[in-house]
């Protein structure tokens, strides 16, 4: 079944298709952010896929590309028990892409971490701040150009 | 005048009222950890409420990608501190497919007799505080009593409570300890009894009933719908265990049931923890009756240090042993999504990898995240008192929370 995921979504978006393998059993896709949430939405709405949870949103950072943040989402049927990883990449200058809080709920704060960590941005999402670090924080400490010894203490109250 | 006395009672019911702002937390004795609530209430009634997490954020992913895969495992003991066996082997699993290979039979064995006691230890510290905070200490006693037998067999076999750090990747770090079966059925059978105990003191007791029964109840699509998984969703009908949809280690090969509730609420949350703890002592026999003998670790020398005594007298161990301190394992590019069922629902690693003896990238999918994101859904319309037993049976672990 899992297979037949990545051969309909190649037949659906056949040029949008940056790249997919199945690495370890993980469906893996690779989609222009244009078509992103298009796929997304497919994939939601589709009656022979029924991928119906979202499971995980995070990011992976590349600093030495042009395409520097990897998005990657973790999608589940509860149904048919399969999974499918769609990852898009984003411009480092431009880092933002739709949000899916209208599709899952749940996509709220996993798209607050990855602003949080990340700095990507989340276009319509309803509360886009900060969830685990402070508000006043400085810079995006899961970037590979954030140093792992920096500190940011909190000095002070915060009012 | 009396006339207009009786004027001015009527219009009372007209002033202006406004809803009052509360905090709860995020120092607060109910709140595990910590966390914040911020409630909207008119009087008792909760009209909306936010959550605000984060105050034990402590950078483990950052951590973890400046850290060789075997320092790692101190860390994952730290995220779901109540059973931290669950988180080692999850993160081993995890590694251990990036790599190709496979833990021995006998470590899978032992994987699974230790991840249960882990869970059983996870339950009764929810299932605990749960009854604690509705004003039975008693019966928390009793499970904190439990609790602390099994841990007594956990630190017999990693020497810890709670810091283990007992997982390897390919294996563990020690073999189980000697007369380990005998002990461990004598806790078990303790346990039971203390489990017989809890049960007849508080399942059925009506004030303990009344404060849980339709209170804090969420529905199986709500649950899909916020992305829960573990005993809170199973508690709402959702039938989803990892240990037997998608089994790893040996649990395709041992019988156990899993239990589902109906309601979605408080009670439902109870019985399925309490159930899932017998389930996990039915596991935990069969598994002992099935332990074979056998190595506990891979015998690859590239992940595997070598035996003490040859470190000491052939250069090809010291240079080995050297290698492995100074590069750690090195494994292979490439990306994997391993999930396994860990106290509260499914515990997935992502794990990215450029080929070097560091991890790319560890992104941790911590269940309880999406159990406290879905909170304010549980508590708003109900009553404050009512937050604190919800609050309690979704089991938020702050450490795995904020990692």
């Amino acid at each position: 079944m899992s297979k037949q995921i990545l051969e309909k979504i190649l037949k659906k978006f056949p040029s949008d298709i940056v790249s997919s393998h199945s690495m370890f059993g993980n469906e893996t896709v690779e989609i222009k952010k244009e078509s992103f949430y298009k796929l997304i939405e497919f994939l939601k709405d589709s009656r022979q896929f029924e991928i119906d949870m979202l499971v995980d949103i995070t990011c992976v950072d590349y600093p030495y590309q042009s395409n520097r943040f990897m998005m990657v989402y973790h999608l589940y049927s509860t149904t048919l028990k399969h999974r499918v990883r769609v990852k898009t990449a984003l411009l480092e200058e431009n880092p933002t892409i739709e949000s899916i809080v209208p599709l899952w709920e749940s996509a709220n704060w996993l798209e607050r971490e990855v602003f949080d960590m990340f700095g990507v941005i989340f276009k319509n999402h309803p509360n886009l701040k900060r969830i685990l670090l402070y508000d006043s924080f400085k810079g995006y400490p899961l970037r590979k150009d954030y140093p792992i010894t920096q500190r940011q203490p909190i000095v002070g109250p915060l009012n | 005048m009396s006339d207009e006395n009786s004027r001015t009672l009527m219009d009372a019911g007209d002033l202006e009222s406004s809803s009052m702002h509360i905090n709860l937390g995020p120092s607060h004795p109910a709140m595990h950890g910590v966390v914040r609530i911020t409630l909207d209430v008119d009087g008792e009634k909760v009209l909306s409420s936010e959550l605000e997490i984060g105050y034990l954020h402590r950078g483990f992913e950052k951590s973890a990608e400046n850290k060789r895969y075997t320092q790692i495992f101190p860390y994952t003991d730290r995220l779901n501190y109540v059973s931290p066996l669950l988180n080692n082997f999850g993160f081993a699993l995890a590694v251990e497919k990036l790599l190709g290979i496979e833990a021995p039979r006998r470590t899978q064995f032992i994987r699974v007799i230790l991840g249960e006691i882990s869970r059983i230890t996870d339950h009764l510290t929810c299932n605990g505080a749960v009854m604690m905070e509705l004003g039975g200490f008693t019966p928390f006693l009793y499970a904190i009593k439990a609790r602390e037998r099994l841990y007594k067999i956990i630190e017999k076999v990693t020497g810890a409570r709670l810091t283990v750090n007992y997982s390897r990747v390919g294996g563990l770090r020690g073999d189980l300890p000697e007369n380990f079966r005998e002990e461990l059925l004598a806790i078990l059978k303790e346990v039971e009894e203390d489990l017989k105990d809890i049960d007849t003191l508080v399942t059925r007791n009506r004030i303990f009933m009344d404060r849980l029964v339709g209170i804090g109840v969420i529905t199986k699509a709500d649950c899909i719908k916020w992305g829960i998984t573990g005993p809170v969703a199973r508690a709402s009908g959702f039938d989803y265990d990892i240990r037997r949809d998608h089994p790893y280690f040996v649990y395709d090969e041992l019988d156990f049931d899993v239990p589902i509730g109906v309601n979605g609420d408080n009670y439902d949350r109870f019985l399925v923890r309490a159930e899932e703890i017998n389930q996990s002592i039915k596991i935990i026999k069969q598994a002992l009756d099935l332990l074979p003998n056998g190595p506990i670790q891979v015998s690859d020398p590239r992940i595997v240090m070598p035996d003490k005594t040859k470190i000491y007298n052939t250069i090809e161990s010291m240079t080995a042993n050297f290698k492995l301190t100074i590069d750690g394992i090195k494994v292979p590019a490439g990306e994997i999504y391993s999930f396994t069922e860990a106290g509260n629902g499914e515990l997935g690693f992502y794990i990215v990898s450029d080929g070097t003896g560091y991890p790319y990238r560890v992104r941790v999918r911590p269940p309880c995240f999406f159990n406290t994101q879905a909170l304010p859904n549980m508590i708003n319309g109900g009553t404050i008192g009512d937050i604190v037993p919800t609050f309690g049976s979704i089991n938020m672990i702050a450490g795995e929370l904020d990692r």
